[in-house]
């Protein structure tokens, strides 16, 4: 394999590989995974592009630091198997990473091919060396140390968790996971729609898991069913905190609470982990717009208008109130959605829900936005234009304007220190928070950010913990 | 799974007893929390009160009223058999505090939730008259074991099939002109429940509901749960389910209510159709 690599023509020439996908107008309909992946081929194709730098520009931009030339290396060799031990060494869940990260504001932006051309597909690679280790490995599970005798709880089982509990049961050390849902999975199950991460994938990052030994309880929740406090009595050492930003924003116009505005939260719970998509096969329903506004223009929002096209929506609005360049979506979604059908509304923010006599949302009143000064964020500040108002007719509202931190964990646990947000203070290099035993990490410290963000403060919290368990606080 | 230990069928069939293995919430729970029941794979998250708990035994106990799909599925659950999730204790627990006189208002399977939360009011020292009602004697629910929980006990029917011929509201209206109540708690359909309130407000007494929107998560995480109290959004299944009764937009919430409506008739009748 790796003799048929080099022979194929000189590297320069080689243009980016795209990803064979779904024909758009197809996969508007379905909710099937939208890229295939690439082939054996491809993927050593691409890999054949990456310059092997000495020093790699595209490494700095990854928030795990991947030995990115290391493993595209071993996929150009065509030591696939090899080339996904690499990855592990610093990511536990790479077929997720490949699929869902921002590579192209984090290693692909940086990548030097890209400065004359197109980057290498780092995020590409590193889903094919992922898919086909699940696809064709022998599954075997990665050493572990001896028994410490040491148990720790984590609490939330997202990203940020996961990765504390594959680092810790790696340590040797006794984990189990308290997760509140009846899954596993956090925004990887409930937020992130199946065609852009299929939840087999999910079940089986976490089925890996428990071969390892982790344990994971569902319908936990912690602060109700439980107490950080009680946990400890219950005999754990140390408690990892990663809930991660489960509270919804609406917008505080009339008629927010009318039927068929949803927060993003409950559109796509409803959709992904309810499975509303295939009611009535599922019991739990979801409102079918066919005419469906989005408020917002990240990755949530994205999601969701193409979840609405999905579920049968003639037309599918995204409106924002600042500009395409302020669009904080990775492009891949923005250029999906687009190509899917989703059009764009930029500069345009509601000022009022308008409902028939059933209480049902049926239009609402907008008002047209133009660029002031840059607010904190450093984006310019959207300044409404008066006298602009104009109506949208639509049947329904999903907001995805960003999320808070939920207060039910934090509120019943005493000594936890919060930023004025509500989101919970750690100490940067380790991740403790203010109590004793007790670490932090993704989205509830840092507010909703990213899969890779909420798994590297996993990383640090697990290493800390580890000395902790070892050495004490 | 969560077992099944103990079911009774009252009203009729129409309403259904399940005393659920549930340890960890079991001795959690307080009056007036609910969990969340979800019966299969392919089932909805179902938010339900508790109507008992006990912590020796490790179980709890809900009483449902079987109005569509899901709870149709739930009465197909005998002892023996299991409910794949229950969530739980969730929501703000009833403040029970010693005020004097209060009047526990019950209708339908709100008797239910109600129950614990009466039992609770008499232990700490209050005088508690209780006021339950149906739509006729067959319909009516733990006639007994609120008589226990109270040290008065009304009752009345729509139909004049047993008790006092008429609604809660009349009961509740010579009550409040007979003597001086401190606190009204009132458990039911959401019509009983507005216009409990609105009369409690005509005399100045301080009122209790508990409200039951529709929820997904039960943790505030998605805000399906959303009802309109003093103006302001709270999440009933955190911020509640108990509110201020005369501050909450009932209106609103009925309408809610019917949100799916159509799909649950759907499901409903392709179920019946299904288990016959
Ligand atoms: C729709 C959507 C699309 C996204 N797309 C992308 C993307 O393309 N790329 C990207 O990098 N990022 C994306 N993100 C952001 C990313 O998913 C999050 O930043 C990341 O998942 C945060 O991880 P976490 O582990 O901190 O928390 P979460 O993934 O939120 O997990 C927290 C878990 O804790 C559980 N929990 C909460 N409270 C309790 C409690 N009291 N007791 C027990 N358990 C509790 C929750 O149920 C949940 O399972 C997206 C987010 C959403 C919502
Ligand atoms: S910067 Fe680009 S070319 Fe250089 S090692 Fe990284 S991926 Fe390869
Ligand atoms: S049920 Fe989701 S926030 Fe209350």
């Amino acid at each position: 394999m790796a003799e048929e690599a080099t022979k194929t023509p000189k590297r320069e020439k080689i243009p980016r590989q795209p990803m064979p996908e779904q024909e758009p107008k197809v996969r508007a309909k379905n909710f099937d995974e939208v890229p295939f992946g690439y082939s054996p081929e491809t993927a050593m194709k691409e890999a054949e592009r990456c310059l092997q730098c000495k020093k790699p520009s595209c490494v700095p931009g990854c928030p795990v630091g991947i030995d990115i030339p290391g493993f595209i290396k071993l996929i150009k060799e065509g030591e696939f198997t090899q080339s996904i031990r690499k990855l592990w060494e610093m990511n536990s869940l790479p077929a997720v990473c490949g699929r869902v990260c921002p590579q192209e504001i984090q290693c692909e932006g940086l990548c030097i091919v890209g400065k004359k051309g197109d980057p290498v597909a780092i995020g590409n690679l590193e889903r094919f060396a992922a898919d086909w280790e699940r696809e064709n490995g022998t599954g075997a599970l990665p050493p572990k140390a001896d028994p410490t005798g040491k148990k720790v709880a984590v609490v939330g089982s997202g990203p940020a968790g996961l990765t504390v509990a594959g680092d810790l049961i790696a340590k040797g050390h006794d984990v189990t996971v308290f997760e509140a849902f009846h899954k596993p999975g956090g925004v990887l199950l409930y937020g992130i729609p199946e065609f852009r991460l299929p939840k087999e994938i999910v079940a089986q990052e976490v089925n890996f898991l428990e071969r390892l030994g982790v344990k994971v309880e569902c319908n936990q929740v912690v602060g109700r069913t439980i107490t950080v406090d009680e946990l400890f009595e219950e005999g754990y050492d140390a408690v990892f905190v990663g809930v991660g930003a489960g509270l919804p924003t609406f917008l505080n116009v009339p008629g927010k609470n009318l039927i068929g505005i949803y927060s993003a939260n409950e559109y796509l719970t409803r959709s992904n982990l309810m499975k509303a998509y295939r009611f009535p096969e599922y019991d739990t329903p979801i409102i079918r717009g066919k005419n469906v506004v989005t408020l917002g223009a990240g990755n949530v929002a994205m999601d969701s208008a193409r979840t609405a096209l999905r579920l049968g929506a003639e037309k599918s609005r995204i409106v924002y109130r600042r500009s395409r360049v302020e669009v904080p979506a990775r492009s891949a979604e923005v250029h999906h959605a687009e190509e899917e059908g989703v059009e764009f509304f930029f500069l345009a923010a509601p000022t009022k829900f308008i409902g028939d006599d059933k209480g049902r949302v049926v239009g609402m009143e907008c008002l047209k936005m133009e660029l002031g000064e840059p607010d904190a964020s450093g984006r310019r500040r959207p300044v409404a234009i008066d006298g602009s108002e104009f109506e949208l007719e639509c049947d329904l509202v999903i907001v995805a304007v960003g999320t808070g931190a939920n207060p039910l964990l934090t509120r019943s646990t005493e000594g936890l220190e919060l930023n004025k947000w509500g989101y919970i203070q750690v100490e940067e290099k380790t991740n403790k928070t203010t109590k004793k035993g007790v670490w932090a990490g993704g989205d509830i410290v840092t507010g909703s950010a990213t899969v890779i963000l909420a798994m590297g403060a996993g990383r640090i919290a697990a290493n800390s913990i580890h000395d902790y368990l070892t050495w004490g606080w | 799974m969560f077992k099944i230990v103990h079911r009774e069928e009252m009203s009729d069939g129409t309403v259904i007893l399940n005393e659920i293995e549930a340890l960890k919430i079991a001795r959690k729970a307080k009056p007036g929390q609910f969990v969340i029941l979800k019966a299969n794979e392919t089932g909805e998250r179902i938010p339900l009160t508790m109507a008992e708990t006990d912590p020796e035994k490790g179980t709890i106990t809900i009483i449902y009223q079987v109005v569509g799909k899901s709870t149709a599925l739930f009465k197909t659950l005998q002892v023996g058999d299991g409910y794949q999730d229950v969530i739980g204790p969730l929501g703000k627990p009833t403040h029970i505090q010693k005020l004097g006189k209060v009047v526990c208002v019950g209708g339908g399977t709100g008797i239910a939730v109600l129950h614990p939360i009466t039992r609770a009011l008499k232990e700490v020292g209050n005088h508690v008259i209780c006021i339950i009602g149906a739509r006729s004697k067959d319909l009516l629910i733990l006639e007994d074991r609120m008589k226990a929980a109270s040290h008065e006990l009304l009752v009345c029917t729509d139909d004049g099939s047993y008790g006092h011929h008429g609604f809660v509201t009349d009961v509740l209206k010579e009550v409040l002109e007979r003597e001086k109540i401190d606190q009204v708690v009132a458990i039911g359909p959401v019509p009983m429940m507005k216009f409990v309130s609105k009369m409690t407000k005509e005399y100045n007494v301080r009122t209790l509901v508990s409200l039951n929107p529709i929820m997904v998560d039960g943790t505030g995480m998605c805000g399906g749960c959303r009802v309109t109290v003093g103006g302001q959004t709270k999440f009933a299944c955190v911020d509640g389910p108990e509110f201020d009764g005369h501050q909450v937009d009932y209106d609103e919430l009925m309408l809610r209510l019917q949100a799916y409506c159509e799909d649950e008739k759907q499901c409903y009748e392709e179920f019946c159709i299904m288990d016959s």
